[in-house]
């Protein structure tokens, strides 16, 4: 955590000199974000999404969507969006409290959301800059279509590529990005390590509330760099420790060792109440072992790794790969998969009124998972950063009454044990 | 038969349609030919030629606020828009059971998610998630969507046992070429005589021309202009608006009304945006799936479900439509929890305002039942711009 906090913090003071510097700053998305090629310049990365669920954590989103809303941004619409434009409205200052550069060039990788081309269309408005847009094909049918790939390729070679050369003044050096997806694959395989300790009992990580702060680097400004590696590290060693010393994660209000559910999360967290929201499941004594929000950033633990011998083909595949780009049928064996791999009691979904990508379809998956794995099934709705949404009561609420239907099965299960 | 009495036997004929919740006419059509499909399309743009090419029906699925939601509400938590409980309803409930295949545009992601819950529900029908090219690089684009449209061609020629041959994709594309026509006909003497086509009549034409096939889309709607060319109405004094926000969830039909009684003549639209996507010809020379593809990426409606590669574009779209039209104002209406209409809300309406344009805003819901907040808004702007618009 303090490694990250460092990181952070001197991304964002490098990103305030950047317009003393010279280095030319690229926002970009956290699905599908090109940071090897983007670092590769010598450019630097905002991720607008990071920026939005910073402030919601921060106590700031109120504020800035408030601000959005009085500009005619509907209260219907992503508060993401509304928090992101709410802070440029108010000056630009980000969460650690440095003053934002202006973007010289929006990069709008389209991946597995709508909304994203309309925020940075919105914020092309606020910012008189230009705009590459990289299409990224839904998986549709489940699979990432051949042609599909050589469409993106082709994007990235002959509009990324060019947009990038020339606000930084560089040509693209093929060798250069191959070094760095050569790091990405270095993290990628620790984080997947990390990920996957909570197979073991008790676990030593939270898959969800915890693995949030795991994803942070690779899924943000440090895909590729010796810095994220170094990072991953760390935090491999760190929870290796705590395996072997048969220890849980460390919630909010202290450490979670009696871990008596270990459930699978659907779904992006509520960012304005994280803490508390942790701590009611930690006070259940409930560890979140596998969730699919971590995946948002990339479907490691499925497999993928850059693949710096093909390095425009991987960032393809990275692209279509991430998780809100799969098709409902995929995102449901997912969740079978992980309920399954990581012998969790149970799932539950998270819905936030905020992201239609997530959570259209959701009662679905709801249904459908349960009906294949025969496993409960909880429904709790939140929001993202507006903390207008945030029922502290109600979730509660839920998320007991979802608990005491584990125990019931369970209990079922052992009666039908016993008597069969 | 006088004029008024053609159109007004075309406009009940398609009010017939429109209101009819169990997709008779799609039924019909089916019974009276045999051994022929139906292909279904969700808004907005869909490519019906090659629906047609394959020799099935294209059938719009648009929602509707008239049915009542049972088992729809179950699939959607609140705050998701309206229309995909309606569609949800009419599959659950077994009217849509006629249909072969289903094709789910890119126009968002609740409509995309929707293209993997009709997988799970209906594993026997063909679904296809159609991705638009969204990259500004024309070229690009249209290779892109030519594939696309190649892949489409290809699994709607198995699922209706038919070979789409080139000379049938250019046959569909001559006809379609003809229904978007007269549609911009149509819209064109709605503009420049609003009390001789009442939106109220337009619309249900159109919303017909969603499940009737072209070809008795065309007979009527050749018809309905030929009456409506020459069968003079009283000429009102009324605000010229432009509605805006529409182009996926329909807006009931009471609300077009309410906003014409209100004062309004309604001179631009884009209710139903999908038939009149195209905004020009599709070529029919050389290979059909290119041209169909090259119309698209050349020749797309501006809308808010396709990137806007212009920076300038969303600043200057309702005043160029605004011109185009001779409108006197804007109505933005959205649906409730529209994120395409919503997004792009803020931008259009910056524009327009700068441009000194008059605009109001409301969202509705296909289902609303209570119009008398709108005439209230849409009278008081009407209003306001003939008392005080050239002050």
């Amino acid at each position: 955590m303090v490694i990250q906090k460092e990181m952070i913090a001197e991304h964002y003071e490098r990103l305030e000199r950047a317009p003393e510097t010279g280095e030319p700053v690229v926002y970009t998305f956290v699905p599908g974000n090109l940071t090897e090629l983007i670092r590769s310049f010598g450019c630097l990365p905002v991720l607008p999404e990071i920026n939005a669920l910073q402030s919601g954590m921060r106590g700031k989103s109120r504020d800035y969507i408030a601000e959005a809303e009085k500009h005619g941004h509907s209260e219907d619409v992503c508060t993401y969006v509304k928090c992101d434009i709410g802070m440029v409205l108010a000056g630009n200052i980000g969460p650690t409290g440095t003053k934002l550069p202006k973007p010289d060039l929006l990069l709008l990788s389209y991946t597995g959301c709508y909304t994203f081309m309309k925020w940075f269309e919105l914020l092309r408005e606020q910012y008189d800059c230009p705009c590459v847009f990289l299409h990224v094909p839904y998986q549709g049918d489940g699979i990432i279509e051949p042609e599909h790939r050589e469409y993106m390729v082709k994007q990235i070679k002959e509009l990324v590529i060019p947009a990038l050369e020339k606000i930084s003044g560089r040509k693209y050096d093929e060798d250069a990005l191959r070094e760095r997806l050569e790091l990405s694959v270095q993290a990628e395989d620790d984080l997947v390590w990390v990920l996957e300790s909570a197979k073991n009992t008790p676990s030593p990580i939270d898959a969800y509330f915890g693995a949030v702060y795991y994803v942070g680097p690779i899924f943000s400004a440090f895909r590729g760099t010796p810095e994220g590696v170094a990072y991953y590290k760390a935090l491999r060693r760190e929870v290796q420790q705590r395996l072997d010393a048969g220890l849980g994660p460390v919630a909010p209000a202290g450490p979670l060792n009696d871990q008596k559910y270990r459930l699978v999360v659907e779904g992006p967290p509520n960012w304005t109440h994280f803490r508390e929201f942790w701590q009611m499941f930690a006070d259940e004594g409930a560890v979140v072992v596998a969730s699919t929000y971590s995946k948002v950033g990339g479907t490691y633990d499925f497999g993928f790794r850059h693949n710096p011998a093909d390095p425009l083909g991987t960032m393809g595949d990275y692209c279509a790969g991430c998780y809100t780009n799969h098709n409902l049928t995929n995102r449901i064996d997912m969740l079978c998969q992980y309920l399954r791999d990581y012998k969790a009691d149970g799932f539950l979904i998270n819905s936030v009124k905020s992201c239609n990508s997530f959570s259209a379809g959701q009662l679905m998956i709801l249904r459908e998972v349960e009906k294949r794995t025969g496993l409960p099934g909880g429904f709790i709705e939140s929001d993202l950063v507006d903390p207008r949404y945030f029922s502290a009561a109600n979730i509660k609420n839920r998320l007991e009454s979802y608990l005491q239907m584990v125990e019931a099965r369970r209990a079922g299960g052992s009666r039908e044990a016993r008597a069969s | 038969m006088s004029r008024t009495a053609i159109r007004s036997e075309v406009v009940e004929w398609a009010s017939g349609i429109y209101e009819d919740l169990e997709f008779t006419a799609v039924r019909q059509w089916l019974e009276g030919h045999p051994g022929r499909k139906a292909c279904g399309y969700l808004p907005v743009y869909a490519p019906r030629e090659v629906i047609h090419a394959a020799g099935m029906l294209p059938v719009g699925i648009h929602g509707s606020g008239n049915i009542e939601i049972i088992r729809g509400d179950a699939f959607y938590q609140s705050y998701i828009c309206h229309l995909p409980r309606s569609i949800v309803e009419f599959a659950q409930s077994g009217r849509l059971d006629m249909l072969s295949a289903v094709l789910f545009p890119s126009t968002c992601d609740v409509i995309r998610n929707l293209s993997g819950m009709w997988q799970i529900l209906f594993p026997d029908m063909y679904v296809r998630y159609l991705d638009l090219p969204q990259v500004a690089d024309p070229a690009l684009g249209a290779e892109f969507w030519r594939r696309e449209l190649e892949v489409v061609r290809r699994e709607l020629g198995r699922v209706a046992g038919v070979e789409v041959t080139d000379a049938r994709l250019r046959e569909s594309i001559a006809l379609y070429n003809e229904v978007r026509a007269i549609i911009r006909q149509l819209y064109a003497l709605r503009s420049e005589k609003p009390w001789q086509v009442p939106t109220e009549e337009l619309y249900l034409l159109m919303r017909a021309g969603e499940l009737v096939g072209p070809e008795a889309f065309l007979e009527k709607a050749r018809e309905y202009l030929t009456a409506a060319q020459s069968d003079d109405q009283r000429v009102r004094d009324r605000t010229r608006v432009i509605i805006t926000g529409s182009f996926c969830e329909q807006p009931p039909l009471g609300l077009i009304k309410t906003i014409e009684r209100a004062g309004c003549y309604i001179v631009d639209d884009d209710f139903l945006a999908g038939n009149r996507f195209l905004t020009g010809d599709v070529a029919l020379e050389g290979d059909p799936t290119t041209a169909l593809a090259e119309a698209l990426v050349r020749g797309a409606v501006k809308t808010s479900v396709l990137y806007e590669p212009d920076p300038a574009g969303k600043r200057n779209l309702m005043k160029n439509r605004v011109a185009a039209a001779r409108a006197d104002g804007v109505i933005f209406a959205a649906a409730s929890f529209c994120d395409p209409a919503l997004l792009d809300r803020p931008m259009l309406r910056d524009g327009a305002e700068k441009a000194g344009i008059p605009c109001i805003a409301f969202k509705f819901a296909e289902n609303s039942g209570q119009f008398q907040q709108f005439r209230e808004q849409a009278g008081t702007f009407s209003d306001s711009i003939k008392l005080w618009g050239d002050a």
